[in-house]
This record gives structure tokens, C-alpha cells and sequence, in this order.
């Protein structure tokens, strides 16, 4: 596997995460699911965490989702929001809160994700107040 | 086949140093294997098995007992579960010498962060082709973030408090003071916790716990050679390990591998959470400890911050003394890996032989628990239950 290390986003670009990057690129928020069981997960995989099955496809999310943890980085500068977000099709991902007033950031909180620019033209998913 | 009463630790050693910097990482090692075996009554030439971890430099076991000068060894192990990996060995060194692979088992563990960080080598390295890495590095996941969003999901579903975690430092700080080799020997109260500096929301800089040198090792035997020693046995009760991640996005924070690795420790010693007289509980921060005791059964899930609050966990004071030596949060986690000290803690309660001050009296079994990696995703979680020749 060739990995390709990207220096302002540490983006990790290989042929498993490649058409993920690519989606973010194209405004689209992409989970792997499987064909054989119906389970979506995340991270995306190429085999079926679930059942095994190598029938598994990107489908788009609806990009919706909620807080279900959060922690500001306070020592950071400037401090960040590091996140899990339980998107509306179950699974959750780690991220990041943007655009927010990060005290008012809660568990719970209805976010929408949207897209940080990358090196090489691909995207970052991050979230923010729905 | 079970190892319930087939080994007994005979040696333990904690290297005194907290910081390093005139000692390399194998020399730390070979300091540590000399202490253990001392301590053992035994030879270099005696040790049959060797174990070690992903601290172990080059290619782990083949580069130490070279270094050593381990030549009897027929029966070798690195596992690697993160800070864990020490606890996981005595499983695994308890089932090697009860299937008659090995009789004389060393376990070393050593590290020099605080060297490495002055000396301008990279702390920690995390390989790009872990298969998460592309998927969570870019949000800058850190330690204390990662602890810190399993104490924000607690509180938010259980209405744990920042004084309740609070308590768990004030414990160990209690412990710590009668350590001379403690890194921290100060003790604190719950406020001096919840008004020191916010790391990463909600853990305070005193929720963690201290970045130090040094290391440990364990000396293990079966039975036949524990015998023949005239150093007091520590038995091997049970052990138990297991894996916990983040299921393929069914993401839950609230509770850590001990839920799976408590049961079957408890299982194989024959004993309950109300035979535990001493527990060492991985303390890499506080919010560790709360889960861990609740997945363990020392209480019910949820209710891990009034069990820790009011000295609960102090010893001569509270129903569960935990980490006497001042543990991770006080006194030592020596190379970001703490499960060895847990282990050698409950070997001197154990024993009798911890400080006067916070000996638990009949100390007849005791537990020692390894979180290794992170809460906030991916661990490896291991449970030791140890007694004394009458368990």
C-alpha cells in the first residue's frame, strides 16, 4: 500500500481512503456500506467489518447528524473541537466542530457537515451548527 | 487449561529514576531484568522465557536477550496492547509456564519519554498504515482529548461531576506522599484539581497523569521453583484480556474492555469483587479509573463518581484502596505505559510490603487492571487477579 502524506491537512491518500477524499472534494460525504448484509460502517473498508463480504460501495450520507461527545483542546492555538458525530444513517465519525462559539457546543446538538480545502484538491469533512 | 494456582510472581522491580537522560533505553531494560531477579533470588542464566513490549527497541525480545545475554531462553512473547502489555504478559506468561513451555519468566518494560523529549527525539510515533489513521488524524486526536470525550459522554448520560473525578487524584495524591520515588508527592484536594489548568474539557491538568523515565520488570515461576525460593509468593489467580474499538461506528464511551477482561479474570480466580482487598486501577487519567471500576463490578454502571467521591478509594480510609504507590496520576508511568506498575504494586500489597502507611491489612488477594491505548477508541484491556499462598 502507498501512502502519500499531505503537509497543511494530514491527509492520508491510498486506495482504500482515495474515493472517499475525492467525494469530500466534490462536496459529498461519503460511508461504505455493504451490499451482502445492508449494515453501513465507518471508517470505510473494503471488506465488510459486519459480515466479511467484499461487496461493499460508497453511497452519499445525508451529511446530517448529532454530537454524541465532544472536548475542546484548550491548549491548542487556537484551541480546537474534537468530536463524535452519530450521523442520521447510525454510524459515527470522528471530526471536528467548526464555525461554532465553542462554549455553546453541546452533546446532543443537531450538526451539518461541510468541507475544509485540502492539498491536491481533495476535502476534509468537518461539522457545524445545523 | 486454566492457570489458576499454576505460577507465582517471586520478583518484581521499579526502577527508582524518573527521568533518564544519562541511561539508554536497553541499559534501562538490563537495570530492570538485574532488580527483578535479585529480588527473585535468581540468575540471568535461569530465565527460560522472556517477554517484553513494543517499547523494547529494534526487533523486541530477539535485540534484549541478546543485549542481556539471555541464552537459556526457549519460550518468547511480545505481545503489544499499548501500556496494557505488561498485565497481558503475566496471562500469557502464567499459560506458558503452566503448559510447561518455560518455567523462569522475565517481563521488562522501560521507556524514556521525558530523555527523548529533551533530547528532541520523537515521543511517539503512530504508523501511517494503521488503518484508522487516514480517517481520525486529521482532527488532531491526542491523548487527553481522547480520555477527554469518554468524561463528557459520561457526564452527560450520568451526571458524573468534575469533584467526583476530582476525588480519584485526591486518592492517589494521598498515596503518593509516602513514596520517596514518587514524581508528584504533593497532596491535593478537590478543588486544587477542578481550578488547575483545562487541558482538553472537561479533564483538568491534574485529571492526568505524570510523563515519566524508568520502567519495571516481573520475575514469574511455577510453582515447583517458587518453592525452592526463599522469597514470599505471590499467587496467579486469573487473568483475563480483551480488545474494545469503536465497532464500526457504533461509537460508546462510557465503558472500557474491563467489562469483558473483568469477568473472565474473576471467573478463573473463583472470586467476587467483595474478595478484592487492594486494587491497582490504570490511571492515565481519572475519567479511566471511574469506567474501569464500574465495568469491573465494583459498582454499578453510572454510579463510578459517588463510589470514587468522599476518600472511598484511600486507603485505611475507604472501602477500595487503589494505586497505594500513587499510581500513574502521582507516581510513575514510566515510558506513557502503565500497566507494569499496577502489577508491581499489587505484588507488594500482596506481599505486605508496601509502605507502612497504606499497607491494606490482610492483603490476601489483590487486582491489577491495564488499560493500554485509548479510551476514546481503541484499547487493549487486561485484568490480573493475584493472591497469597493461602488464595
Amino acid at each position: 500500500m502507498s501512502t502519500d502524506q499531505k503537509n497543511k491537512i494530514n491527509l492520508v491518500v491510498n486506495s482504500e481512503s482515495k474515493p472517499y477524499w475525492e467525494g469530500a472534494a466534490k462536496g459529498q460525504l461519503l460511508i461504505r456500506t455493504c451490499n451482502a448484509c445492508g449494515k453501513a460502517h465507518y471508517y470505510p473498508r473494503t471488506i465488510c467489518p459486519h459480515c466479511f463480504s467484499e461487496d461493499t460501495a460508497f453511497v452519499e450520507a445525508s451529511g446530517s447528524g448529532v454530537i454524541y461527545s465532544y472536548s475542546v483542546t484548550r491548549q491548542a492555538k487556537p484551541p480546537y473541537v474534537i468530536a463524535y458525530v452519530k450521523l442520521d444513517e447510525g454510524v459515527s465519525m470522528l471530526t471536528n466542530i467548526v464555525d461554532c462559539e465553542i462554549d455553546k457546543i453541546s452533546i446532543g446538538q443537531k450538526v451539518k457537515v461541510k468541507f475544509n480545502k485540502a492539498e491536491d484538491g481533495y476535502a476534509l469533512p468537518v461539522f457545524t451548527s445545523a | 487449561m486454566g492457570i489458576n494456582g499454576k505460577s507465582y510472581i517471586v520478583g518484581i522491580y521499579e526502577h527508582p529514576c524518573r527521568v533518564a537522560l544519562d541511561k539508554t533505553l536497553p541499559q534501562l531494560h538490563a537495570e530492570i531484568a538485574k532488580g527483578a531477579l535479585a529480588d527473585a533470588g535468581l540468575s540471568k542464566d535461569d530465565v527460560d522465557g522472556y517477554f517484553c513490549a513494543g517499547d523494547a527497541p529494534g526487533l523486541g525480545p530477539i535485540n534484549m536477550i541478546e543485549y542481556m545475554g539471555l541464552n537459556n531462553v526457549r519460550h518468547m512473547d511480545s505481545t503489544e496492547t499499548g501500556g496494557s502489555s505488561y498485565i497481558v504478559h503475566v496471562n500469557h506468561a502464567a499459560q506458558a509456564i503452566a503448559a510447561g513451555h518455560c518455567n523462569v519468566a522475565l517481563i521488562t518494560l522501560a521507556g524514556r519519554p521525558v530523555a527523548d523529549a529533551k533530547e528532541g527525539k520523537p515521543v511517539r510515533y503512530y504508523n501511517q498504515q494503521a488503518p484508522d489513521f487516514p480517517f481520525e488524524m486529521p482532527y488532531g486526536p491526542n491523548v487527553t482529548n481522547m480520555y477527554a470525550m469518554c468524561a463528557m459522554r459520561h457526564m452527560y448520560e450520568y451526571g458524573t461531576t468534575s469533584e467526583q473525578l476530582a476525588w480519584i487524584k485526591v486518592a492517589a495524591s494521598h498515596h503518593a506522599q509516602y513514596n520517596e520515588h514518587a514524581r508528584l508527592r504533593d497532596v491535593v484536594t478537590v478543588e486544587d484539581v477542578v481550578n488547575s489548568p483545562m487541558i482538553a474539557d472537561p479533564l483538568h491538568r491534574l485529571d492526568c497523569c505524570v510523563i515519566t523515565d524508568g520502567g519495571g520488570g516481573i520475575v514469574m515461576v511455577s510453582p515447583e521453583v517458587a518453592k525452592s525460593l526463599k522469597r514470599t509468593r505471590v499467587k496467579v489467580l486469573g487473568a483475563g484480556e480483551a480488545p474494545k474499538h469503536l465497532a464500526a461506528g457504533q461509537v460508546d464511551l462510557t465503558y472500557s474492555g474491563a467489562r469483558w477482561s473483568g469477568p473472565k479474570a474473576f471467573a478463573e480466580a473463583g472470586v467476587t469483587t467483595a474478595d478484592i482487598k487492594y486494587a491497582s486501577i490504570y490511571d492515565s487519567f481519572t475519567i479511566t479509573v471511574l469506567e474501569t471500576l464500574e465495568d469491573l463490578g465494583f459498582c454499578k454502571k453510572g454510579e463510578g463518581g459517588k463510589f470514587v467521591s468522599d476518600g472511598n478509594l484511600i486507603s485505611g480510609v475507604g472501602k477500595l484502596p487503589f494505586n497505594t504507590d500513587g499510581g500513574g496520576l502521582c507516581n510513575n508511568h514510566p515510558g506513557n505505559r502503565g500497566g507494569m506498575t499496577k502489577v508491581l504494586e499489587a505484588v507488594r500489597q500482596v506481599r505486605g510490603e508496601a509502605h507502612p502507611k497504606v499497607q491494606v491489612r490482610n492483603c490476601d488477594i489483590a487486582l491489577a487492571h491495564g488499560t493500554g491505548g485509548l479510551l476514546g477508541s481503541r484499547m487493549g484491556s487486561a485484568t490480573v487477579i493475584l493472591g497469597n499462598e493461602d488464595a
